[in-house]
């Protein structure tokens, strides 16, 4: 089994951090995961993206064609990778901000409210997380036990503290996201 | 410093540094650019002078880097430098000395498209750069292609062990996508440093101030104002590198036992070409892939046995067409050779390879 995913939005809404913690959950699953950032200066401000693939065999190319599922948090993103979902894929859309949602019809498409709802909660920082937790309710690619591991293992040890409210917020986006 | 065997998920440049402070190099110098900076910043980070007693050093430039590289490895230290394209660029004087001098050394290019200060993007385009020596003079640089973070791991050592085996400075040309990628990667076991009386017993050319009682003053230099002692000199040289034309090419083969096509590609565009062979035998198409993992010296041999066996070749490269020439010089017109590449950062997708192979067979 393998699942290529692709996901886009602005620098500084947590893209590549978002895709880290899937990465690393895998990796504490015995899986075989890749991580390829789009790494120039669209990290600070532009779109930023990340393709994360996560695997029980060998993984061939970090860089695809197309996606079984891709989470687009902008309109940019929308616009540039609704074309690259696999048919019969998925795309995975925060309804905030966005003025044209998917058309196609050969795929499906969810909507979280993730933005939305981590500033009515006053949990902005992670804003990812509940998006990741709408990723993990339609495709389980990782445990939550993992997740939460991976989180341990990659958040520095003075910021613990926040471990409770990104569980928090990964709960809160499986409950949010939405066909 | 982390356990032996634990597997990690890293980028290329982390695995690069994590690799070199475990087998044994003695000094690092470099100077920061994208898409490679984190293999100075991981050294920094582990702060392997306080463990193994590894020099990291901050250069002022690339030209004082890969100078620090001549002086360290003239003293049969094991050091490195890395950089990207540009910066590469500027080394190649230092590189050219190293080899006319004969010292070893290693040199890590991370490449970006150029040309140019160019591009902070994926590109393969240094390829003629590394294969042919790259500065002044008859020579050539060893140079390993890794397609993955474990070998950027894996080479580090064996770029190493290359360099001090036949005195001669090694390249590990990797590019962003390697570099900045994160997979898993079961990093080297730890290997101490050599010890000085270590170093004096392999090294006898060295010149480190020892043994100056027991012997006359080594001397290196790469000067020789004398024609025929010139010619010499170069002859030597000639004959090393035949020598490693002769033992050291490194390759891989993926389904070319029943291929009737075969990609020819390396480091970054043999994933992507791999990922397209698989797509493309799922449509019907039988494609093998053929990786040299030495670039220079370059599996000049096998190519041609190859194309003996198939019908056409195709060259997927992050650039204009470079390495194609070396394929097409192997192959000696007996098939078609094609190429195809993207350019200024972009990176071919799967789908893209797919085609051109279709082309290559209309």
């Amino acid at each position: 089994m393998t699942h290529e995913i692709l996901i886009s939005g602005f620098g500084g809404q947590g893209v590549l951090s978002m895709g880290k913690i899937l990465a690393y959950a895998a990796l504490m699953e015995g899986k075989e995961v890749t991580w390829m950032p789009a790494y120039g200066p669209e990290q600070r401000g532009g779109t930023a993206n990340v393709t994360v693939i996560v695997s029980d065999e060998k993984i061939s190319s970090p860089i695809l064609s197309t996606y079984d599922t891709c989470i687009v948090l902008n309109q940019p993103s929308l616009d540039k990778f609704e074309s690259k979902v696999k048919p019969g894929g998925d795309i995975i859309y925060d309804s905030f901000g966005i003025l044209e949602p998917p058309t196609r019809t050969d795929i499906t498409a969810f909507h979280i409210a993730a933005m939305e709802t981590a500033a009515e909660l006053k949990m902005m920082k992670c804003f990812n997380m509940f998006v990741l937790g709408g990723l993990l309710k339609i495709h389980p690619v990782v445990k939550m036990e993992s997740v939460m591991l991976a989180l341990k293992k990659t958040l520095p040890e003075r910021h613990h503290n926040l471990l409770p409210v990104n569980e928090q917020a990964i709960l809160k986006g499986q409950e949010l996201i939405k066909q | 410093m982390k356990e032996e065997n634990e597997i990690l998920l890293l980028k290329g440049n982390e695995a690069i540094a994590h690799a070199a402070i475990r087998c044994g190099c003695d000094g690092y110098f470099g100077y920061p650019i994208t898409p490679q900076s984190e293999v100075l910043e991981t050294l920094a980070a582990l702060e392997p002078w306080k463990t193994t007693g590894m020099v990291v050093l901050q250069a002022e430039s690339e030209v004082a880097s890969i100078n620090m590289l001549y002086g360290g490895g003239g003293t049969g230290k094991r050091v490195m430098t890395s950089s990207s394209s540009p910066g590469v660029a500027l080394m190649q004087e230092g590189i050219s000395y190293m080899a006319g001098a004969e010292i070893p050394g290693l040199i890590v290019n991370v490449q970006r498209g150029g040309p140019g200060l160019g591009t902070i993007q994926p590109s393969q385009s240094d390829y003629n750069q590394a294969t042919r020596g790259g500065g002044n003079g008859d020579y050539n640089v060893i140079v390993l292609a890794p397609a993955s973070v474990q070998e950027m791991a894996d080479f580090v050592d064996l770029a190493f062990s290359l360099a001090f085996k036949y005195r001669t400075p090694a390249m590990i040309l990797s590019d962003g996508v390697i570099g900045q990628m994160m997979e898993k990667v079961a990093l080297p076991p730890c290997k101490p440093r050599r010890t000085e009386e270590e170093i004096v017993k392999e090294c006898p050319w060295a010149a480190n101030g020892h043994g100056l009682k027991s012997r006359k003053p080594n001397v290196i230099t790469s000067l020789e104002l004398d024609p025929a002692e010139m010619e010499k000199k170069n002859e030597h040289l000639q004959a090393k590198y035949r020598d490693i034309q002769a033992n050291e090419v490194r390759y891989e083969e993926t389904n070319l036992e029943d291929a009737e096509l075969a990609i020819v590609a390396f480091g970054s565009a043999a994933r992507i070409s791999y990922k397209a062979m698989e797509n493309a035998r799922a449509q019907g198409i039988k494609v093998g892939l053929f990786r040299p993992i030495t670039l220079w010296p370059f599996p000049e041999k096998e190519i041609a046995a190859l194309s003996r066996r198939v019908k056409g070749l195709l060259v997927v490269e992050i650039n204009a067409g470079q390495m194609v020439y070396d394929v097409k010089l192997a192959a000696e017109g007996r098939i078609p050779v094609g190429h195809y590449g993207r350019l200024g950062g972009i990176v071919p997708s799967p789908d893209e390879i797919v085609d051109a192979l279709k082309k290559l067979t209309d």
